[in-house]
């Protein structure tokens, strides 16, 4: 069993360290970068298959040369054998499409000469762009089955066939269990929660990340920087060029008025009126 | 809604021991199973090993034991442990007067050495030790995972059973689950019946820079002192106190007799609090007191029910879970003999390969226990003589009547008498059979104090933590929603011991585990009592001393000690 875990580094959005400036822009060069909350699930799933059924688990990341260090808490993470960052000044800027682009291309890159894969896993969705769309998009690039939403998995290595339990319409009361052929995408739901029922599991884990520690301290080592030479990609297909997105505005969010004046307004018909009208007074005074 | 897709496919996985709890007793049992090439798992439910656990810190290694934790692993005093102890008395106190020995003999006999300890950092590291050891045989430790029963086919015992993770067959299950042990009470081995079968240790450990301590106890780097307590300092509950010295904290607490503690519907921490601020402390405390951790939990009376043949099938129980815990009068043993019986229980799986039935292990087990002379000093047979004698109520009350009258005071207090008690505290048989009650504990003791004491003029400053900070200053993971402990019975009759009795509880104290409150029912009046978990320490005391359905919490979940 072979799997790449795409993970990509993100603004740290949390309080005290991100910060803003007068304009409610994000100052990037100000706010630490820290790894997209969601890929922790995919690392999870990641991990999961590796500590039941072995092999081997790369970490796979397109961005800036600082993404390394996201690139080596994946590997701490996820008990990573190694890593591969793909950059290049020529891959900045690119949206979700040039992103997929580059990332199938690592992958089948990875597939030729390190050997072939039989699983990747994203995350939902990451914290800073919230498109959701790099994970379907690489494996459309691919064509290969993908299955989103991934609350629960287990892999049939003989088969190869994996069976995953899926939030339908991201309602937790409805549960689907799909089976798919490898190779396949799995993007990971963030409520994913990986299982380690029998003890064997939980005596691969533990020897995993006592394994893991040393490497992790020096992930550099284990780590492939490839750039676009490396992956041979046509410059139309990437960075800016290759990205066909285009973000017209970004709008702050207002700031809420520091003093607020609340209005109680009785349920009931009347009350509901009076309501809507308030909201339309109000919306008519924003502007929208 | 179960997420789990988990085949369960290949049936219960299968090790050829396993292990439950990895305390002394059962890190000594997987350690020397490992030795022996035994695929052994270990399974402990605290988040790490120790975390759980509470001792008052002496591990004793007997020149006659068979077995001592550092045959076992050879670096236990340069890692695991805190000092020493080459300095040890006795303090038998009436009000202010103190009449001290040394106790060195007493300490010494039989004592090859004796080290104070913490049990987080102590348990910790034999955690780690015992992982590297028994990985070797295709097994390994797991912490974070609870028992929580045993695994039966057509009756007979064959394996385990977990909260976490699947049951597990094995060829041989060491219980070394402790005090409360699960599995004893699930093979119907021990039950939680009697106070009378238990004591309960109470403890706190004093942050103290090594230098002070060396100051304040007049001993250099490498050297230790202990200090027991006895006498009018507790009222009459009957038990004691102890003071023991580590490299940069102090272990304080006291021990009391789970009967005595609800005859006298004495509160736990108050007793601690008695010792902590008795003016005799005060030249160790100074008068700053910064209390790292408040701890308690429950220890087998080994006299009354250390079984002398602790299996079933092919269930083994070793340490506090098969009642090996030794109280010899103020000598507290009990990691000790959870060591050798870890040992030899290993010794008799091995020895015990191979032969066809079930039981072979622990026979072999009882019998090495008994031909080794540790079930002599646990449950010695001239006890049951003698305790037939002295704990007689009518017997006591007659020496009792004595003691009290000028004439017993007059021939405790004289001089000869001053030497003659010397000796006798420093003669393990005549400790061994102190009588448990009020006679040894609290009579004696201060009659010696009053007759034979000097008085002590200064005061003792200091404050201990209220009830409310010392809970407050625990680390708790709480499982909401899923209680660990159920009453059954909410009457004040069935159940209200635990508010007196559990070391986090008391009357008026609504921050506790167990409250009562009066409630008014069809006119009459009742008297209720409530219970709310999460404050709770795990000692065990209510599942003795009120009707509940008792168990530990999930594996990690609960209160997590950093000294212990
Ligand atoms: C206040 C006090 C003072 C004491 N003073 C001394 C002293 O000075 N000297 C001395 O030798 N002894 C002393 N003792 C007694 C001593 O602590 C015990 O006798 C000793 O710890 C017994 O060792 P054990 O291995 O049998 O059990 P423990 O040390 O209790 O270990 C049991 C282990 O099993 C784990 N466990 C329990 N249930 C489960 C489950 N269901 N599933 C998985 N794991 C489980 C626990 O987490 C724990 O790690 C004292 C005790 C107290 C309370
Ligand atoms: S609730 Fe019971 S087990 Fe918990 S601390 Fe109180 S007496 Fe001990």
């Amino acid at each position: 069993m072979r799997s790449i875990v795409l993970t990509k580094g993100v603004p740290d959005f949390s309080e005290g360290a991100v910060s803003f400036d007068e304009d409610g822009h994000l100052e990037r060069g100000k706010t630490p970068t820290v790894m997209n909350p969601n890929d922790e699930k995919a690392l999870q799933a990641a991990l999961q298959t590796k500590v039941r059924h072995g092999g081997h688990v790369s970490g796979m990341s397109m961005g800036p040369p600082g993404y390394g260090e996201v690139l080596g808490e994946a590997m701490e993470e996820v008990y990573a054998d190694d890593l591969y960052l793909l950059s290049d000044r020529e891959l900045a800027a690119s949206d979700t499409w040039a992103t997929a682009i580059t990332l199938c291309t690592g992958i089948e890159k990875y597939a030729d000469e390190i050997g072939g894969v039989d699983l990747v896993f994203a995350g939902f969705k990451t914290a800073d762009g919230e498109t959701g769309q790099t994970g379907p998009q690489t494996c459309w690039g691919l064509e290969w089955p993908i299955v989103t939403h991934v609350l629960a998995l287990d892999i049939d290595p003989d088969e190869r066939r994996l069976r995953a339990k899926r939030l339908v319409e991201g309602d937790r009361d409805e549960i689907e269990t799909v089976e798919a052929p490898l190779p396949c995408v799995v993007i990971a739901d963030p409520e994913f929660s990986p299982t380690y029922r029998k003890a064997s599991h939980r005596l691969t884990h533990k020897r995993l990340r006592a394994e893991t520690r040393e490497r992790a301290e020096e992930y550099e080592e284990h780590m492939t920087t490839w750039n676009q030479q490396d992956l041979n990609l046509d410059p139309e297909y990437i960075g800016l060029d290759g990205s066909p997105t285009i973000v017209s505005s970004v709008d702050p969010i207002p700031k809420a008025p520091s003093e607020r004046e609340a209005t109680v307004i009785e349920p009931g018909g009347e009350g509901m009126e009076e309501l809507f009208g308030e909201m339309n007074e109000f919306a008519a005074a924003r502007g929208d | 809604m179960s997420t789990d897709l988990a085949s369960d496919d290949a049936g219960y996985e299968h090790y050829e021991a396993v292990v439950v709890g990895c305390g002394p007793g059962g890190a000594a049992a997987a350690s020397r199973l490992a030795d022996h090439g035994v695929e052994t798992l270990v399974l402990e439910r605290g988040v790490e090993a120790g975390s759980k656990n509470v001792s008052g810190g002496l591990i004793y290694a007997e020149d006659s034991a068979p077995y001592t934790i550092d045959d076992l692993f050879p670096d236990f005093r340069q890692e695991a442990s805190e000092r020493p102890v080459t300095d040890y008395r006795i303090h038998n106190v009436s009000g202010r007067q103190v009449k001290s020995y040394d106790l060195t003999g007493l300490h010494e006999h039989d004592t090859d050495w004796c080290d104070a300890v913490l049990r987080r950092p102590m348990d910790s590291w034999l955690e780690d030790r015992v992982h590297e050891m028994t990985s070797e045989t295709g097994g390994g430790v797991l912490s974070g995972v609870r028992a929580n029963g045993l695994l039966r086919e057509n009756g007979e015992i064959i394996g385990v059973t977990f909260d976490e993770i699947d049951p597990i067959t094995a060829d041989v299950v060491i219980a070394a689950d402790g005090v409360n042990s699960e599995l004893a009470r699930d093979a119907g081995l021990m039950d939680w019946e009697e106070p009378e079968d238990w004591f309960q240790g109470v403890k706190a450990v004093v942050d103290m820079d090594p230098e002070t301590v060396n100051d304040r106890f007049d001993i250099s780097e490498g050297e230790g002192a202990a200090h027991l307590f006895s006498g009018d300092l507790f009222s009459d509950v009957r038990g004691g106190g102890f003071l023991y010295t580590n490299e940069d904290s102090l272990s304080i607490g006291t021990v009391f007799h789970l009967d005595s503690l609800v005859e006298e519907e004495a509160e736990p921490h108050e007793l601690l609090d008695a010792l902590l601020t008795h003016p005799l402390l005060a030249k160790w405390l100074g008068d700053s007191y910064d209390e790292r951790e408040y701890s308690a939990k429950l220890v087998p009376d080994s006299k009354k029910v250390a079984l002398r043949e602790p299996y079933r099938d092919r269930l083994l129980l070793v340490g506090d879970a098969g009642g090996q815990m030794q109280a010899q009068g103020p000598i507290i043993k009990g990691m000790n003999h959870a060591v050798t019986a870890g040992a030899l229980a290993a010794d008799a799986v091995a020895l015990a390969q191979g032969e066809g039935d079930a039981e072979a292990a622990g026979r072999r087990y009882a019998s090495m226990l008994e031909k080794s002379g540790t079930m002599e000093k646990l449950r010695p047979k001239r006890y049951e003589y003698s305790s037939r004698v002295s704990e007689r109520s009518l017997t006591t009350r007659a020496v009792e009547g004595v003691l009290n009258s000028r004439v017993g005071s007059a021939a405790v207090g004289n001089r000869i008498a001053d030497r003659l008690l010397r000796r006798a505290y420093n003669s393990p048989g005549l400790v061994g059979m102190l009588p448990d009650t009020e006679t040894g504990y609290v009579t004696l003791p201060s009659i010696i104090g009053a007759e034979h004491g000097r008085t002590i003029h200064w005061d003792n400053e200091i404050e201990p933590p209220s009830l409310a900070d010392r809970i407050g200053d625990l680390t708790y993971d709480t499982d909401v929603g899923n209680p660990h402990i159920r009453l059954r019975d909410e009457s004040f009759e069935a159940s209200g011991a635990a508010v007196y009795a559990c070391p986090v509880s008391a009357e008026e104290f609504g921050g506790g585990c167990y409250r009562s409150e009066v409630v008014e029912t069809n006119g009459s009046e009742e008297r209720l009592v409530s219970l709310d978990t999460q404050p709770c320490v795990e000692c065990g005391t209510c599942a003795v001393v009120a009707d509940t359905e008792w168990e530990h919490p999930r594996g990690g979940k609960g209160v997590e000690f950093r000294e212990g």
